[in-house]
């Protein structure tokens, strides 16, 4: 089954006829998503050509879901214009928006989280790898791809996994894969200190997921997301868990890389992550090498 | 990044967050010629390092103290003198210290009391809050643990910005009266004001000090900046000291890689944040101590490995180096050859071991063995980490 977007889910890609959202959907095309869209001002009229595949390209979001009913969108636009076209998209009404852009202010987010109180659009991200539901074909494809995560690293199965990271991610995931199980779907929310879907959100949408039976659940120093998605996970989370936590040896004070990654006046460290997470019966791993074993312990496997 | 408390106060001049007159100076000479401007009573002289506990700081030459209090424009110039082009060490410098290559003469001003006021954003409600206390003038770490009641917090409406009746909550908190109730108002909006307009992550005024006459300054500040919003201010990226960097961070920039200088022996260089950090961590799980952060980001050209490589060889404490790559997108053999020729070109002093996985990564061993160089293929992480380890 998957959670928020599965092989039938129509894509629409803002940003599309940029170097890198037009890369990106190529790769997303060649995964067998169902991308019927592509969003850039001014260009509207034009066709993004992939291959065999001739995607249309519009003026705004609006004209793209009339004309062919997507209701994800992928944003890979650069960050002056990022928060802008999240607006316009979430205006447009479409389900589920993933913003790849990293670099986004702080504060445009901040707006933008408050502009979306109340809508019914999700925001995954921003600076984030996306999101993807495996398929059932060679590599995995036939699924759906919304992001820049590599396709042939996943592969059908039950395990969801969330996490702030993207090669991390892989890592994970290319362990799952190797060890014979897959994944029902792969969340990346993204390293920026203020996304639009946190880890606790996730973690709700996989307890709810039929085909979801064990999670694999990675977070990084920085803020309070983990603790709180620990938190719930001991009193209503009934499906097994495995984690990692990456930043233990980063020093306080600095950002390390993601936006979001910094141990701030003592909290957010990855000490207290782990914790959290232990205390909630999850599996930490020590080192990521270790992500698949953690969750084979937890599942009982 | 950081900037200088004579830059801070430029901000505060702009955006009339009122300041003790001063301005800052290079010489010995500007120094007296700004204190004979600013005229009669006391002064202070304050070495301009992005580094607190200055006050208590000791000059490798001996001259103790970064802060001077001073009567006269005379003995401005002369200690002005005593601390430019010295070294100052502070509990903040670490013990090879800061070079202070400016200073700033500033009015001394009396003090009916000293307060708190900070604004920053809070990440567990995405929103401004402004935090305030009577306890001004101390480490507000301290006075948040043992009396937690004396620190006010008010959170923004992202939309809304800071309202009248918070401006009034927080004079009356604070204990404002009279004239000093309205300067700290006006403190207060203008404040705020700076921290939205410039996309700034923290403002913390400590002390913010209310004189017997009824006025409200800003005796120091410290700013943090929003690093993905100096695009839109050209005027705060301007600010940037490189000479109060970490020289490899500063080469690290160049190459638009994202590096954090550590004091460890091994080396990392990899491709991803998070999987940067799970490297460090691997290290020190492993009994070593990473020399440094590195995320080469999605596109490691053969350019930025190779700048990458002359700033871990050139830093004297690393011992190893260890290269972790998952090929997610990008090609295990690109990154492979962009290693050789880097390596070639740098020479390799240094053990060196890499680990690829992912997308075509047979090719990239397989350019890595054939290279004849000193690599150390691993198969994982963790055998990565022990065998950088192992080889120091």
């Amino acid at each position: 089954m998957s959670i928020l977007v599965n092989a039938d889910t129509k894509v629409l890609v803002q940003g599309i006829t940029g170097g890198f959202g037009g890369r990106h959907a190529g790769l997303s095309l060649d995964y067998g998503t169902a991308l019927v869209a592509g969003v850039t001002p001014g260009k509207g009229g034009q066709n993004f050509e992939h291959g065999d595949d001739k995607v249309p390209v519009f003026d705004t979001v609006a004209e793209a879901v009339s004309e062919t009913g997507a209701t994800a969108s992928a944003i890979f636009v650069p960050p002056p214009f990022a928060a802008d076209a999240i607006l316009e998209a979430v205006e447009a009404g479409v389900d589920l928006v993933v913003a790849i852009t990293e670099g986004i202010p702080v504060m445009d987010m901040m707006r933008v989280k408050e502009i979306m109180r109340g809508s019914k659009t999700r925001l995954i991200g921003p600076n984030c790898p996306g999101i993807v539901t495996p398929g059932t074909g060679l590599d995995s494809t036939g699924g759906c791809r919304i992001g820049i995560a590599p396709g042939y690293i996943h592969k059908k199965g039950t395990v969801g996994v969330l996490s702030r990271s993207g090669t991390l991610t892989y890592e994970a995931v290319w362990q799952v894969t190797q060890l014979g199980y897959g994944q029902s779907t792969c969340v990346g929310i993204g390293g920026d200190p203020i996304n639009g879907t946190s880890h606790l959100d996730v973690l709700k949408l996989f307890n709810d997921d039929p085909e979801t039976e064990a999670i694999i659940m990675i977070g990084e120093i920085g803020g309070s997301a983990e603790e709180e998605a620990a938190e719930w996970a001991k009193e209503h989370c009934k499906k097994p868990i495995a984690g990692f936590i990456a930043g233990a040896t980063a020093p306080p004070g600095r950002r390390m890389g993601h936006a979001g990654a910094i141990v701030s006046g003592g909290k957010g460290t990855a000490d207290a992550k782990k914790e959290a997470m232990t205390d909630a019966g999850m599996v930490v791993a020590e080192t990521p090498s270790g992500i698949g074993q953690a969750l084979l312990d937890a599942w009982g496997k | 990044m950081n900037i200088h408390e004579y830059q801070a106060k430029e901000l505060f001049d702009r955006f009339e967050v009122p300041s003790p007159r001063g301005q800052m100076a290079e010489t010995a000479e500007e120094a007296r010629k700004i204190a004979e401007e600013i005229g009669s009573g006391l002064m202070v002289v304050k070495a301009q390092v992005h580094a607190g506990g200055r006050g208590k700081g000791t000059f490798k030459n001996g001259f103790e103290g970064g802060v001077h209090l001073v009567k006269s424009a005379a003995e401005i110039g002369e200690i002005a003198g005593k601390m430019l082009g010295e070294t100052l060490v502070t509990k903040q410098t670490g013990d090879e210290g800061k070079l202070v290559r400016k200073v700033m003469v500033a009015d001394a001003v009396d003090i009916k009391h000293e307060y708190y006021l900070a604004v920053l954003m809070d990440r567990e409600t995405c929103r401004p809050v402004i935090v305030a206390s009577t306890e001004g003038g101390m480490d507000i770490e301290e006075v948040a643990e043992s009396s937690p009641e004396k620190l006010l917090r008010v959170l923004i409406h992202p939309l809304a910005g800071l309202q009248g009746h918070q401006v009034r909550t927080l004079t009356a908190g604070l204990g404002f009266q009279g004239p000093a109730a309205k300067e700290f108002g006006k403190v207060l909006k203008n404040l705020y004001k700076l921290f939205i307009s410039l996309d700034c992550d923290m403002v913390e005024i400590n002390p913010l000090v209310e004189t017997p006459d009824g006025q409200v300054l800003a005796l120091d500040a410290k700013f943090g900046f929003d690093d993905n919003a100096l695009y839109r201010h050209p005027e705060v990226a301007a600010y940037r000291d490189i000479e109060e960097e970490d020289p490899r961070e500063v080469a690290a920039s160049e190459f638009d890689l994202s590096y954090i200088g550590l004091d460890g022996n091994i080396a990392c260089l990899v491709n991803g944040a998070g999987l940067a950090m799970a490297t460090m961590d691997a290290i020190k799980f492993a009994g070593g101590d990473p020399a440094n952060f590195l995320d080469v980001g999605g596109g490691a050209t053969e350019a930025q490995v190779k700048g990458a490589f002359n700033i871990i060889q050139s830093d004297p404490k690393v011992e190893a180096i260890l290269i972790n790559i998952f090929g997610g997108i990008m090609d295990c053999n690109v990154i492979a050859q962009g290693v050789v020729a880097a390596v070639k070109e740098t020479g390799l002093k240094l053990p060196l071991v890499v680990r690829l996985e992912g997308n075509n990564v047979a090719a990239g061993r397989e350019t890595l063995t054939a290279s004849g160089l000193a690599i150390t293929g691993a198969d994982d992480l963790a055998d990565a980490a022990k065998k950088a380890v192992a080889s120091v």
